[in-house]
């Protein structure tokens, strides 16, 4: 059953079925309350590449390894690799192909992990490649709502903010065309919508959903707000910003009106996109999402390092 | 003198190489362009453009004398003429005749619009890739980035 994980490069959620996440889900229980080290990946050597500034993934993906026994080689941001220096992409990831067993890739042009799979002979996995995958986010957040609800399937789902250069927010959509939703609400201002390559895998997939401008027209009917930020730099006019801002920022308010056992997911970092009091609310998923995100990569790790 | 000989514009015919017939009028000069033929190259070639075609109404032709296009090349004028046809002519005959078809890969022809897809970066050795979803209307999506473009985009996306 973990086959079809082995030596395999992970750099898009749509490159996996149904079944393979299940794997990883039922996989990822093992690693849940694991205290000190296992020795699962001892000898070794995980890179990342992060090419992109990165604290929260690159962070979750070195613990995941170290906990496993693997060593992790680092190389981050485009100052500290000797791309500074004018050495190209291609040649980096060969010297990091060379190195290691693994090679964990971010980096802000669209395609990298993949160019990346395509020339490097160990397994690759994407950690956010631009604005377009981040499957590993996906992984972690689908798990979250399995955990939270016990099933993915025949929930609402509101998926808000800036749908259109989020990776986070595309990929999590991306995944839920794997399982059967009730129902996704893509809520955005109008020049935030998802883009047309997005919005054709949806509808080829069959994905049920509507766009709509402002989450308290759905808020009743949803039983998860996926929350991502609008950036200001979004916006040409600065005014325009300050005119949708409000309708995007998730109050304690707002979410009383919905059902009880409604909760917010967000992929983190957050800034002031959900008041600080939801933080502390029952609504709040996310910082129990982040923690999830530690025993998902060390599944992965393990499934794609043949090392179960 | 009737009315039609007066009005043909003559070109003689090729001893061997190429005819691609049936262009959309006011194409050919962007064909010859994704063929990468700049006129420098030391052969003959005719380029009529807005020619009378039962078919079309107005259409252009290119006669390209020594030059044999390749499957690919021809492929490639399928992305902005997808009604022509290619002559293969040797000795004044045409040898062989067909249609051109969009192919379902197509490498290192159309560039990336995307500025921040991975085939734009500077200094890296990889060519842009798109793959065909869909013909008719034409769509091709970039292998890499994702992004979808339709053929309006196309000319301006010509690498050469």
């Amino acid at each position: 059953m973990f086959a079809s994980f082995k030596f395999r490069d992970v750099i898009s959620i749509l490159d996996f079925s149904r079944e393979d996440l299940e794997t990883l889900f039922e996989h990822t229980e093992r690693f849940i309350k694991v205290e000190g080290k296992l020795e699962l990946l001892k000898g070794k050597i995980v890179a990342l590449a992060f090419f992109e500034p990165s604290t929260r993934t690159r962070v979750s993906f070195e613990v995941a390894a170290k906990k496993l026994g693997a060593d992790v080689v680092s190389v981050v941001g485009e100052e500290a690799l000797s791309i500074a220096k004018g050495e190209s992409f291609t040649d980096t990831i060969h010297m990091l192909d060379s190195y290691s067993d693994l090679i964990v890739v971010r980096h802000r042009f669209e395609g990298a992990a993949k160019y990346a799979a395509e020339i490097a002979e160990k397994p690759v996995i994407n950690a956010g490649d631009g604005r377009q995958h981040h499957p590993t986010q996906a992984m972690i957040d689908l798990y979250t709502i399995k955990k939270l609800f016990g099933v993915i399937d025949g929930l609402t789902y509101a998926v808000l903010g800036d749908l259109r250069y989020g990776r986070a927010a595309a990929s999590f959509i991306y995944g839920l065309t794997l399982f059967k939703p009730k129902k996704v609400y893509l809520v955005s201002p109008p020049q935030l919508r998802i883009r047309d390559e997005v919005k054709k895998v949806l509808v080829d997939r069959g994905l049920v959903f509507e766009e709509r401008n402002n989450i308290v027209e759905v808020v009743e009917e949803v039983d998860v707000i996926y929350v991502t930020r609008i950036q200001r730099e979004r916006f040409p006019d600065p005014v325009e910003y300050e005119k949708v801002r409000g309708s995007y920022i998730v109050t304690l308010d707002i979410l009383t009106k919905g059902k009880p056992n409604l909760k917010i997911l967000h992929p983190l970092p957050k800034v002031d996109e959900v008041e600080h009091r939801v933080d502390t609310s029952k609504y709040a998923a996310y910082f129990y999402q982040a923690k999830l995100g530690v025993p998902i990569r060390m599944a992965l790790l393990t499934l794609v390092l043949g090392a179960v | 003198m009737p009315v039609e000989e007066v009005h043909t514009l003559v070109v003689p015919k090729i001893l061997e190489g190429t005819v691609i017939d049936h262009i959309p009028a006011g194409k050919a000069l962007e064909i010859l362009k994704v063929l990468g033929i700049s006129g420098r190259e030391g052969w003959r070639i005719a380029v009529l453009m807005n020619v009378e075609s039962k078919k079309l109404g107005r259409k252009d032709i290119i006669k390209i004398e020594k030059r044999k296009l390749t499957v690919d090349e021809v492929n490639v004028i399928a992305l902005i003429a997808p009604t022509a046809t290619i002559n293969i002519i040797e000795n004044f005959i045409v040898v062989e005749k067909f249609k051109v078809g969009v192919p379902d890969v197509i490498e290192n022809i159309v560039r990336c619009p995307n500025p921040t897809c991975i085939t734009n970066k500077d200094r890296e050795p990889l060519k842009p890739k798109f793959r065909t979803i869909s013909r008719d209307p034409l769509l091709l999506q970039c292998d890499y980035c994702g992004v979808i473009v339709s053929r309006d985009d196309i000319p301006r996306l010509i690498r050469r």
